[in-house]
């Protein structure tokens, strides 16, 4: 204690800097989007960096027993039915075929509650048998056709579409702003061909575009990053241009020029931190974008090969089962939903927090 | 200032400065052919109306003339002894901000909304000085002390929106001065201002210039502002400088008749007006100028003498140089009436 009062430093009138510092941090921390925030740390990051040891099964091989096993809280259930010789295909819900009746009975799924006295399956018996199989802690978001822990899958799924926007997005976005900055600084030819290049690809259609790509390139994990890119760099350079443009026009570029800036500088130092609020903005209103592309070029057979669980690919997947096994597309579903919106939510606290006027209201 | 200066105080000399602007349908002669010099610790003004190339004069100085469009085509523009259009471009990086500098018309565009005004500062000071964090940051609170900005420690922390307009523009100064240039072009400083704000930051420019020798080149279109600031005055118009002289001699002798048109235009508070005097007629398009005298089609004293051939410069006193026809010993048209110099105006 005695040695921090002599020290000359401590008695020195210090600048408010360090303290400032901490507090601006303190205030950012309290204004932080909470749920938001913890929507995307338990449903992306932890499963992305620790799916190997949280998911419950293996993500690729599964059980073809337990297939289509809904989510733990479904209980089985039963249903009885009619006995007739051909069911009437509007009355399922009440009637069976015989054949399929006798094969049920057989195989020791079915009972008969009525009729069937000679042990036989007759049309006018009335038949009980397992109508869904029961959900269990086994596989708490049930499984796919293929007897996969859908839960397991999704937190796979995490990493992949994680690594997926991210990649993309970067890639993409960075063309776009640099693109979309120079054609804005330079003006003139630059502009003009940087330009004319977005018009192009603008009006290109975009799965046109992607599946020719893919089929360039083959598929795989590298490509769809690529093909992301290619498909998102240009919404990145008209948006960036126009920003950029506009923040030309001030004055205090005027001055840094005045003041000797070399041209790299005032862009670099200038007009870019001017964007990184359209920037980043724009970056998380795209991880939604992606994910949905994503899913798009998985279900057009353009994008992840398919054992490898991207969200898309397992939305793709339960689309024709929706109506029995609805688990199986709900859950991704649901996974894309929460980070896009999370995403978005995330984003709007950014751009807040990214603009000086807005800071301290 | 003394009153007799050696050769050897003069910084800038700047001989038949013509900067074209080069567009599809026409060349615009935005500066064309102007000459004049500044010494250490002289204030020059340049007046005019809108559009006669003023601000195009200062950024043919700095050589930020918009490319590609425009084009400084001809003369000399000898800065400490070099001309600075024979300089690279890498060259003339280092001239901007160090040697010269410029204050520009609009303090809430003139600063990086998203950087806070001690970041900027420090920026600035940090061309000419390379030390570590803490010094930068004293460097930069005597910055704002210099300008008269109160608590300047609080004040580095805030965004530019968070001060006044005045207040900016002061910190545009700050910056500005901030490699301690020679020369300071300021384009306009106070429009953006309101009076009492303008009063202040002149007097502020006058203290500074007093305590550092800085020259200034005053921009404007204010006649009261140059009474105020200036030493010395030229007076452009259509891309030419017609008149140039000694604040004394331009508002208590102008020998141009654009020049006294302008001093008259200035309402006077002792008279009591029905209407505004006014110059008649527009100024001409810089890409389609009149051959001869540029005043010519809105003078009453023009004669056929003034449409055929540019005047050439008259000196009527030892710095004073008017281009006019009506100045010509031979002069045959209506003689030039005697100026009554307002009172009141040269505040």
């Amino acid at each position: 204690m005695a040695a921090v009062t002599t020290t000359p430093e401590a008695s020195a009138p210090a600048t408010p800097q360090p303290e400032n510092r901490v507090i601006a941090g303190l205030r950012v921390a309290r204004s932080l989007p909470v749920i938001p925030l913890l929507v995307l740390i338990a449903l992306l990051a932890v499963p992305a960096i620790f799916a190997n040891q949280l998911a419950p099964h293996s993500q690729r091989i599964g059980v073809l027993d337990d297939a289509k096993l809904p989510p733990f809280w479904i209980s089985e259930s039963f249903e009885q039915r009619m006995v007739v010789q051909r069911a009437d295909r509007n009355r399922l819900d009440v009637e069976i075929g015989l054949s399929n009746a006798q094969r049920k009975v057989e195989r020791g799924e079915a009972t008969i509650i009525t009729g069937g006295e000679d042990g036989e399956v007759n049309p006018g018996d009335t038949l009980r048998f397992l109508s869904q199989k029961g959900g269990s802690m086994e596989y708490p978001l049930g499984t796919d056709k293929q007897g996969r822990d859908i839960l397991s899958r999704i937190m796979h799924g995490a990493r992949i579409s994680l690594l997926v926007s991210s990649l993309a997005i970067l890639l993409g976005g960075g063309l776009g702003t640099v693109l979309g900055m120079l054609a804005a600084y330079r003006g003139g030819k630059t502009d003009a061909v940087i330009m004319r290049v977005v018009d192009i690809k603008l009006a290109f259609p975009s799965i046109l575009l992607a599946l020719v790509l893919v089929a360039a390139i083959g598929a795989g994990f590298t490509t769809v990053i690529v093909v992301i890119a290619v498909l998102l760099w240009a919404r990145y350079a008209r948006v960036v241009r126009g920003e950029a443009l506009a923040i030309k026009q001030q004055d205090f570029i005027d001055r840094a020029r005045v003041s000797g800036a070399s041209n790299a500088r005032i862009m670099m130092r200038h007009i870019f931190p001017n964007l990184v609020n359209t920037v980043v903005v724009l970056a998380t209103l795209e991880v939604g974008h992606v994910i949905i592309l994503e899913s798009t070029l998985s279900f057009l057979g353009a994008g992840i090969p398919a054992p490898t669980p991207a969200w898309g690919v397992m939305v793709a997947d339960g689309r024709d089962l929706i109506t029995t096994a609805w688990w199986i597309f709900l859950f991704p579903c649901l996974a894309i939903v929460l980070t896009v919106l999370s995403m978005n939510l995330l984003g709007d606290w950014l751009r807040d927090k990214l603009d000086p006027k807005l800071r301290n209201v | 200032m003394t009153a007799v200066q050696t050769a050897t105080d003069t910084i800038l000399e700047v001989s038949d400065l013509k900067t074209y602007i080069f567009t599809r349908a026409a060349i615009v002669k935005a500066v064309d052919g102007i000459s004049f010099n500044l010494r250490k610790g002289e204030t020059l003004g340049i007046v005019g109306e809108s559009g006669c190339g003023k601000t195009m004069t200062a950024l043919s100085l700095l050589r930020l003339v918009p490319k590609p469009a425009g084009r400084i085509v001809e003369g000399q523009i000898v800065l400490n002894g070099e001309d600075i259009l024979q300089k690279s471009e890498d060259e003339m990086r280092d001239v901007r901000g160090r040697q010269i500098s410029m204050i520009l018309q609009d303090p809430q565009t003139s600063l990086n909304p998203v950087f806070t005004i001690g970041n900027q500062l420090r920026e600035a000071l940090g061309i000419a000085h390379r030390e570590n964090k803490s010094s930068m940051i004293s460097r930069a609170v005597d910055a704002l002390r210099k300008v008269n900005v109160a608590a300047p420690e609080r004040r580095l922390d805030d965004y530019p929106h968070q001060m006044s307009g005045g207040m900016k523009q002061r910190v545009v100064g700050a910056i500005a001065m901030s490699c301690e240039p020679g020369i300071i072009i300021a384009d306009e400083p106070t429009t953006a201002l309101d009076v009492t704000i303008q009063l202040q930051y002149l007097r502020l420019l006058k203290e500074i210039q007093a305590e550092t020798g800085l020259a200034i080149i005053f921009i404007t279109h204010d006649f009261g502002v140059v009474a105020r600031m200036c030493d010395r005055v030229a007076v452009m118009y259509a891309g030419r400088i017609i008149e140039q002289g000694d604040v004394r001699d331009i508002f208590s002798r102008p020998a141009h008749p654009y020049t006294q048109a302008l001093i008259n235009s200035v309402p006077k508070l002792e008279e009591r007006v029905d209407r505004l005097y006014s110059i008649d007629g527009q100024p001409p398009l810089l890409s389609n100028l009149p051959e001869g005298c540029r005043f010519a089609p809105r003078c009453p004293y023009a004669a056929d003498q003034c449409y055929e051939g540019y005047p050439p410069s008259y000196q009527l006193a030892e710095a004073h140089h008017a281009d006019c026809w009506a100045l010509d010993p031979d002069w045959q048209g209506t003689q030039i009436e005697e100026f009554i110099p307002p009172t009141g105006s040269a505040g």
